[in-house]
């Protein structure tokens, strides 16, 4: 067994999300550039050039990149030879975050009683953390800052089988429509196909992780992928939503087995800026 | 929008008067200077509680404009952390009794309702958009912050913000010309895309 102390997984969880708010990943910041250069849309063009120029305001000021530094969400691939010590793996995550929101100037925006009185819980925990056991002695952290503009657009369908796969191109390219514009477009999309009513969402919220360029390594999927992006840069939303060619930098797809009477399709839905960041540990 | 300040864009001082308000339309760009208040979701919800409770505003609206932000902590010796546009669309419900009480103008990030839409011409109201996204570069523009209501609100309290020469684009004028309409049309397969906004 190798030991990793609590303390530890604390720290590189807040060091990320302190990162991932503040700076562009280097492929988003290079899709943007790409984009930059693809959109005919004058009025596209400036909202892209805000962007990059953002970036390099948010780098030289110590500032968050957008105001809303999202709900955290972290994914722990857990090695089975790993053995956390000093702590529970709940409360040394949820640490990180606290500590990343409270002490970075990163905003607050986690609300109890989410129906009801909504009061913000003052240290933006809980964050939401998906586990999953995998072989090995190491760990892979990921921190994904989700702002709410572009999460609140995304979708999830419980198609009928006889929808096929048209079902689902219309399922995506109907949440980018419907929703797009509000979401901080040129957006990133993923798409989970298959599992189950939960399963589903999980899968699109993994696809969003991918590096962006890249594509499925099944060609059926990396078509699929293809042909979404194509269809929704068909739609003229444009940068912001005031028009343009360029509505998504990108959009992944992963899929899992499903019921023989189910077709499950989620739609998550990410803005231009895709605040996360990931280490091995 | 944000780093469109060449000659195009006009300077508008804030408060607004309806002149102004009447003569912009949807597509010019403008450098926006003077008082803007800032509320979001959970100031909206109790600015409009109170008026149906029959009380009244923490602020005279009238010739006001509000931004819709909730800005992150503002580092030693700024006004306001990042403080970008947050979705307009969810203060859409809380819109038109808004306007009724004089707000002259918004400024945000997407599209607006149809019902926000009829009521900002009736009320003779602009809607302009900044760049979402772009939180650490609008903030440059933002040179004082004062909580005047709700500091229980935390980043959503409702705040007089100064701003000086902010670039926006007007989305939705006060005749009904709309950017989020026009502007995707001008894109969408099958218009005889070219046309270059």
């Amino acid at each position: 067994m190798r030991e990793i102390s609590a303390e530890r997984i604390s720290s590189v969880v807040a060091s990320l999300f302190g990162k991932a708010c503040c700076s562009l990943a280097p492929d988003v910041e290079a899709a943007l550039r790409a984009a930059r250069d693809k959109e005919r849309s004058e009025t596209g063009r400036q909202v892209l050039d805000d962007l990059i120029a953002n970036a390099e305001v948010a780098a030289a000021e110590s500032l968050p990149l957008c105001q809303d530094t999202g709900l955290a969400v972290v994914f722990a691939d857990v090695g089975q030879e790993v053995c956390l010590v000093g702590g529970s793996w709940e409360e040394a995550i949820q640490s990180g975050v606290r500590t990343a929101y409270t002490q970075r100037l990163l905003r607050m925006s986690c609300v109890s009683d989410p129906a009801g009185a909504r009061v913000n819980t003052k240290d933006n925990t809980p964050a939401v953390i998906h586990y999953r056991l995998v072989p090995g002695d190491r760990v892979r952290l990921v921190a994904l800052a989700k702002g709410a503009g572009a999460e609140n657009k995304s979708v999830l369908a419980m198609l009928e089988p006889s929808r096929g796969r048209s079902g689902v191109v219309a399922t995506v390219v109907e949440a980018v429509s419907a929703g797009g514009a509000s979401a901080c477009p040129p957006l990133i999309v993923g798409v989970g196909i298959g599992g189950n009513f939960e399963l589903a969402p999980l899968l699109a919220k993994r696809a969003l992780l991918r590096p962006l360029g890249s594509h499925h390594h099944e060609p059926r999927l990396g078509e699929l992928e293809d042909e979404l992006e194509q269809a929704c840069n068909r739609l003229g939303i444009g940068p912001m939503g005031l028009g343009g060619e360029v509505t998504v930098l990108d959009v992944f797809v992963e899929e899992a087995p499903c019921h023989i009477a189910s077709l499950p399709v989620a739609v998550n839905i990410q803005c231009h800026s895709q605040r996360h960041r990931e280490v091995w540990v | 929008m944000t780093s469109a300040e060449g000659e195009s864009a006009r300077r508008l001082r804030i408060p607004l008067d309806e002149h102004t308000v009447m003569s912009l339309r949807a597509g010019d760009r403008v450098l926006l200077s003077g008082v803007l208040y800032a509320a979001r979701d959970a100031a909206h919800r109790k600015m409009v509680e109170a008026l149906r409770g029959g009380g009244r505003l923490p602020l005279d609206l009238h010739g006001q404009v509000i931004y819709y932000v909730g800005p992150t902590p503002a580092p030693p010796g700024r006004a306001v952390g990042a403080a970008g546009p947050t979705t307009s669309g969810r203060m859409d419900p809380y819109t038109p009794p808004l306007l009724q009480q004089g707000l002259r103008g918004m400024v945000g990030k997407g599209p607006r309702g149809p019902q926000v839409q009829e009521a900002m011409c009736r009320a003779h109201a602009v809607y302009f958009v900044v760049t979402g996204g772009a939180g650490a570069l609008l903030a440059r523009h933002i040179v004082e912050a004062t909580v005047v209501a709700y500091p229980e609100l935390g980043t959503e309290a409702l705040r007089r913000l100064v701003v000086d020469d902010m670039p926006a684009l007007v989305a939705v004028d006060a005749h009904g010309g709309n950017l989020f309409a026009s502007g995707p049309q001008a894109f969408a397969a099958g218009s005889g895309s070219g046309v270059v906004a």
